[in-house]
């Protein structure tokens, strides 16, 4: 019966690197099928192969007006499972021939099962018996329908796992909510009543999908195929291949895209050109529903035999119904009778309604997951996913809340999991219901003459490209005024989540008199109204009622009104408002004027459907994070604990060297770059010295100062203060005060402030600061409160020098002090440092200025390019009274009457008018007349200093004098 | 010798009467008067503290050196912190304006986000801190952390508080704890505030959380004191950071920025879904994880994720900090 023939190649890929291998295998399977198994088809399949085989097999079926390349990659996935995946072309769909018969038995029904006995000829796939796979189905809206007519006929289906998908096309294109009897027991249930209002929008797209033009009869072509443009690339996250929403806007797009570029195959020119590649059967009735608006009953009969509903109760298999809740086509009602139907012919249901369907987004990665974990542990895999485990595989029922916040790019959303679907089976205690009063007198509406303008709740197939955006679909909702009759509830106080179909009842009825208007089409919605009055349609829904049989005395017919269901969580001071209208976009309405009186019956008001449980959160604590967070915390106690032993390290002292208050030894610092700032310098300085650190600017002053202070590391050599080898926070430095390159203070604070938090910071008793004497010292007066940024830059200095001398500290080390201090200031100064000194202390000052060391210092030390030049006494250094130089006009003359004057040695002639002498005891003024005597012109007589020779060769200003 | 001093010393003397007159007042009088030498000296001659057995002056104690009161002080008198602290007082004032003044156009509400936020107290404090967890709360902890010792540097302060001495690390350690102080002050001055602004305006009703799920008032408390919590936690990675950046720039403006920018750069590359599972090593990628706790059942996973991710960023860049500053020559 089955020509199986393999063609095409065996294709390697590899998708991902951690992803395991996927191997693919093309074949067209030939079916003969119709009633009487006649009519040759050709179905386009494609084989998913995983690692490691044989392994169970998944039937996966497309979507309307889709192909078998548009679950290729919800195929692969479940093949990087473990799956066998066999994925196919429906009849009339991609390049498998035939005509679309909308899963009737005899057609795509039968041809599913040939591609059961094709997989149980594949090696591949594990067989429970001859002929007999082990193998689930799945599949989304027509692929969703065709597993359950798929279990509810063949036995040999293991597990199914349907997505939102029909129960009864005649009840989801022809739907009336409204019933004078009782409702079922169920969250979602429908009233399912006969003789619906024809969904004509949606019902237009599904038959313009299957009726256009294909790319198929191209054998060996391309992939070319609806859809296969829109295909991603990558393993999609948010928008699968299997999207039921695209058909109908894709359609166009994909076949004018046709990579295949061969003309419409022949096989669509059986029928009526109108008929597309639909059988003539369901062209027909599709004809007279949208010409009529109304359905005859071989029409209901025909779409109840293609629906899952006539085979329900034969299904066993496991089943896993997935519903949207963002679905005006396939809504949540349908997933309710198909549970209903199932479970009680004794099968095992599990209901999942997420936040999508086909008004919104397909299944994501995790629904995917639980569904591919859901027929992985019916067919005998191992399970993956790590949400919820414990309720993933057993009958069951999770909803999905989606928040109204975005808090990063994805709606929030969470989930309910209630142990069972409640109201199953003949024991369970049915759904709990709310009850709100509602309030609001009856209303007449009108249904204007053609039915126009309309109202408008949704905007079917507006797809992903809008509706992602729940919030900007709900807000479509229009009502036209005078057709309109509303209910509304009280604000409710807490808040309630509504998870399932709210009923009401209501009292229609027709005014007494007018003609033709025994029946009325209304249309019926639930609004969630926030506290400001903007008003929110959830789910885009609306449930159409017709009701018949209205008495022509004017007096009502009482009706149950399944509202469509939703789930929502309505706030606490929101009101839900029952809005009744007479038309609706996406309805066929009738075209004949008319009025109705809609009224509340009784005063039950709403009775919303509440499904308590718990919500799901992945509750498994990451154990690997929780050891990280031992780790560092463990790190830091560690650290701690060394840090507290090394600072015991044992100091490094002199003992001989602790009364001399510094000794600096062979310090050499040099950077990386190549510069050395000091080089090898060396010297002492001793108790009640006022010592000038003497050099031109850059000789190596101020690093030194930084490095006797601990904040500049030496590359070599030693500091001592008091012996103690100076470090970085070395206790010893608590002895100098010290003011280095520039003041430094908070400028937010006044000077009194920064100069008791400074001493503040040395933990030290205050009363060893002396504030007010060091305070009386820098002598800024009342400037002392005012804040630090207003200070000029000698007010800075003399506040830092005053800072330095808190404490009166052992070792005082000003560096530039005279900088920016005007003269008597200066010279106030000197005096301060030499009488500090005098009391047993010891002063380091650094200048460039020679006046300032000769005036200020009792010793010396002359640096030059970061080395010691000359250190001593200034007494020494600076020759006072003993060497003279006369500037004469004869230089030889002078130099002999000199030398002939008994107590001068050391008589030189400098140059052509200069003479120098050592005078000793010689009084000048003896000298001079010894000189004026000779005859020789003095001009000039003064000391001649060694230093200042020294120093201004070194700074090179030598010659220009 | 004084003759050739006394000219320019008058000369010197005017210029400052003239800069005086010009307009900073005062400078004739900053001078030191001779008698306070004397008594200075005086003091110097008879008082001559001992020595500790370290080397120290008498006194003195590593241990003791910046006291956090005194870190505290020199912080909370800057006018930065001041107004910093006071923007975090006014904001919620001025969310509950924009609300306000908004509420006339109801319909062209952003959605949900500011229903829910006007819903109740509890519901506003979540408002706010959504609103202010991308940049406005790292941000402060930037500031604090960033500024606390490159500001020192760059007021040449730094050293003088070396010269103390105060041990590198126990600065460092005294700096960050302050800092750590100022930032939970404010992280939790915030909310509070937010919560009592709340309280009268929107009342004690339900926490909603962003799933739609209603927590009674009191559990909503909780929820949101833990989500300061975990928040605080979160911000260690900000505060490593900024105090690493802190020690290496003398600029404070750099070391804050830096940190700021870096926390950006994560959320940027947060955004790049083609990244995937790279995203969770980004520091900035669990921090929304604390809105898990506004449910009844609350997952911990993220945070716990959360928690691990920024205290191994604050420990790595806390070393770092510590190694750069006790080694660094402080040359401000």
């Amino acid at each position: 019966m089955v020509l199986a023939v393999v063609a095409g190649a065996v294709v390697w890929s590899s998708s991902g690197s951690a992803a395991p291998p996927v191997t693919t295998r093309d074949a067209t399977v030939d079916v003969l099928d119709g009633p009487a198994r006649d009519q040759r088809v050709q179905l386009s399949t494609r084989l998913y192969l995983p690692e490691n085989t044989p392994a169970p097999a998944v039937l996966l079926a497309h979507g309307f007006g889709g192909s078998r390349d548009t679950v290729a990659e919800q195929a692969r996935e479940l093949a990087q499972r473990g799956f066998v995946v066999l994925t196919y072309s429906a009849r009339g769909f991609g390049l498998s021939t035939g005509k679309i018969a909308l899963n009737a038995p005899d057609y795509e029904v039968y041809d599913a099962q040939k591609l059961l006995d094709y997989l149980a000829r594949q090696p591949e796939v594990i067989t429970d018996g001859p002929d007999d796979p082990r193998v689930g189905v799945t599949g989304a809206s027509y692929g969703g329908a065709l597993a359950l007519m798929l279990a509810g006929t063949d036995k040999r289906v293991d597990a199914i796992a349907p997505v939102i998908t029909y129960n009864d096309l005649s009840q989801a294109l022809l739907p009336n909510a409204a019933t004078t009897g009782q409702t079922a027991r169920t969250p979602a249930a429908g009233a399912f009543s006969g003789d619906g209002v024809f969904k004509r929008s949606w019902a237009g797209l599904l038959f313009s999908a299957g009726a256009g033009p294909r790319g198929a009869g191209a054998p060996g072509g391309g992939a070319a195929n609806p859809g296969a443009t829109q295909q991603p690339t990558q393993p999609p996250t948010d928008q699968p291949s299997d999207q039921p929403t695209q058909p109908p806007s894709e359609q166009p797009t994909g076949a004018s895209g046709d990579q295949g570029g061969q003309p419409p195959a022949g096989d669509a020119t059986g029928g009526p050109v109108s008929c597309g590649n639909f059988t003539d059967e369901i062209c027909r009735a599709y004809v007279e529903v949208a010409t009529t608006g109304r359905a005859s009953q071989q029409t209901m009969d025909l779409l109840h035999s293609v629906s899952p509903v006539s085979v329900a109760e034969h299904i066993t298999a496991p089943t896993l119904l997935v519903q949207g809740e963002q679905d005006t086509l396939f809504g949540l009602d349908q997933a309710d009778a198909t549970a209903r139907q199932i479970s009680q012919a004794g099968g095992t249901v599990k209901v999942i309604w997420y936040p999508g369907g086909h008004d919104a987004d397909s299944p994501g990665p995790d629904l995917r997951a639980t569904i591919g974990d859901w027929l992985a542990t019916h067919l005998g895999l191992p399970r993956t996913s790590t949400l919820d485990t414990a309720a993933v595989t057993t009958a069951g029922f999770e909803y999905s809340i989606q928040g109204p916040l975005r808090t990063q790019r994805a709606p929030t959303v969470r989930t309910v999991a209630a142990p069972t679907y409640p109201g199953l089976g003949t024991e369970s205690p049915g759904t709990q219901r709310q009850s709100l009063a509602l309030a609001g007198n009856p209303q007449p509406v009108l249904r204007p003459p053609g039915g126009s303008p309309t109202s408008i709740s949704a905007i079917p197939g507006l797809g992903t490209q809008t509706a992602t955006s729940s919030q900007l679909a709900n807000r479509l909702a229009l009502d036209m005024p005078g057709q309109t009759a509303q209910f509304t509830t009280e604000p409710v106080t807490e808040q309630i989540l509504v998870a399932g179909a709210p009923t009401v009842r209501l009292r229609i009825s027709s005014p007494a008199g007018q003609q033709g208007a025994d029946e009325a089409v209304l249309f019926a919605k639930l609004y969630d109204v926030a506290a400001d009055g903007s008003r929110t349609l959830p789910g885009s829904a609306v449930a159409p009622l017709r009701v018949t049989g209205l008495p022509a005395d004017g007096s009502p017919v009482e009706v149950t009104v399944t509202l469509p269901g939703i789930v929502r969580p309505v706030a606490a001071g929101h009101r839900l408002q029952l809005v009744v209208t007479t038309t609706d976009l996406a309805y066929a309405t009738p075209v004949q004027p008319a009025t109705h009186v809609v009224a509340l019956a009784g005063d039950q008001g709403l009775a919303l459907p509440v499904v308590p449980g718990r919500t799901v959160t992945a509750d498994s604590l990451p154990t690997g994070a929780l050891w990280g967070i031992g780790v560092v915390l463990a790190v830091c106690l560690v650290l701690g604990l060394v840090s507290l032993v090394r600072r015991r390290h044992p100091e490094d002292v002199a003992e001989d060297l602790t009364g001399v208050p510094l000794v600096i030894d062979g310090l050499t610092k040099s950077y990386p770059g190549g510069l050395t700032a000091v080089r090898d310098l060396s010297f002492r300085v001793e108790r009640g010295q006022v010592l000038g650190l003497l050099g031109p600017n850059g000789a190596g002053k101020t690093t030194t100062l930084r490095m006797l202070m601990g904040l500049v590391r030496p590359t070599e050599g030693s500091i001592r203060v008091f012996g103690h080898q100076v470090s970085p926070g070395a206790p010893v430095l608590s002895r100098i005060g010290s003011f280095v390159e520039g003041a430094g203070f908070l400028p937010h604070l006044s000077g009194a402030a920064n100069l008791r938090l400074y001493w503040a910071a040395t933990g030290r008793p205050e009363e060893q600061a002396h504030f007010d004497e060091a305070l009386e010292i820098a002598g800024l007066g009342s400037a002392v409160y005012r804040k630090v940024r207003t200070y000029s830059q000698g007010m800075r200095q003399r506040l830092a020098i005053a800072q330095a001398m808190l404490g009166l500290p052992d070792l005082l080390v000003l560096d530039e002090p005279a900088n920016g201090l005007d003269p008597p200031q200066i010279h106030q100064m000197r005096a301060v440092l030499r009488r500090y000194a005098a009391t047993g202390r010891t002063v380091l000052v650094s200048s460039h200025l020679l006046a300032e060391v000769e005036q200020t210092c009792s010793h010396v030390v002359v640096m030059h390019r970061g080395q010691l030049v000359a250190a001593g006494p200034v007494g020494e250094i600076v020759a006072d009274g003993g060497e003279v130089s006369f500037r004469v006009d004869d230089a030889e003359t002078a130099a002999r009457v000199l030398r002939e004057l008994p107590g001068v040695t050391k008589v030189t002639v400098a140059g052509p008018d200069q003479v120098h002498a050592e005078l000793d005891a010689v009084p000048r003024a003896t000298a001079v007349a010894s000189l004026v005597r000779a005859d020789v012109a003095v001009e000039q007589v003064s000391p001649r200093r060694r230093l200042e020779d020294v120093f201004l060769e070194l700074v090179g200003e030598g010659a220009a004098r | 010798m004084n003759a050739r001093e006394h000219g320019p010393a008058e000369r010197g003397r005017r210029r400052e009467a003239a800069t005086g007159a010009g307009g900073t007042g005062g400078g004739h009088d900053v001078h030191t008067d001779p008698a306070a030498v004397a008594e200075f000296t005086e003091l110097a001659e008879h008082e001559h503290l001992g020595v500790s057995p370290v080397g120290a002056a008498a006194g003195y104690r590593a241990g003791r050196t910046l006291p956090l009161r005194v870190e505290l002080a020199r912080q909370l008198g800057r006018r930065r912190t001041q107004l910093l602290l006071g923007f975090l007082v006014l904001l919620p004032f001025l969310l509950v304006l924009a609300f306000e003044l908004g509420s006339d156009s109801a319909s062209q509400r952003s959605g949900g986000f500011v229903d829910l936020a006007t819903s109740s107290a509890p519901n506003f404090v979540v408002f706010v801190l959504f609103v202010s967890g991308n940049f406005l709360l790292p941000m402060i902890v930037a500031l604090f952390f960033g500024d606390t010792v490159a500001s020192e540097a760059s007021w040449s302060s730094l050293k003088y508080l070396l010269a103390i001495p105060v041990p590198r690390l126990r600065l460092l350690r005294q700096k960050a704890l302050a800092s750590a102080l100022l930032s939970l002050f404010a992280l939790v001055l915030l909310p509070a505030v937010a919560l009592v602004v709340g309280l009268v305006w929107y009342g004690t009703g339900q926490l909603v959380s962003p799933s739609g799920e209603a927590l009674p008032f009191g559990d909503g408390l909780v929820a949101v004191l833990l989500a300061v919590g975990y928040l605080a936690v979160h911000l260690c990675w900000v505060a490593g950071v900024a105090l690493f950046l802190s020690v290496l720039t003398d600029a404070p403006l750099g070391a804050v920025g830096g940190a700021v920018l870096i926390s950006i750069l994560s959320q940027i590359l947060d955004q790049i879904t083609a990244l995937e599972d790279l995203r969770d090593y980004l520091p900035t990628h669990y921090a929304f994880a604390w809105s898990d706790l506004l449910s009844s059942e609350a997952d911990w996973g993220d945070m716990t994720r959360g928690a691990f991710s920024a205290l191994a960023f604050a420990l790595v860049f806390t070393l770092l900090a510590a190694r750069r500053f006790t080694t660094k020559d402080i040359t401000s």
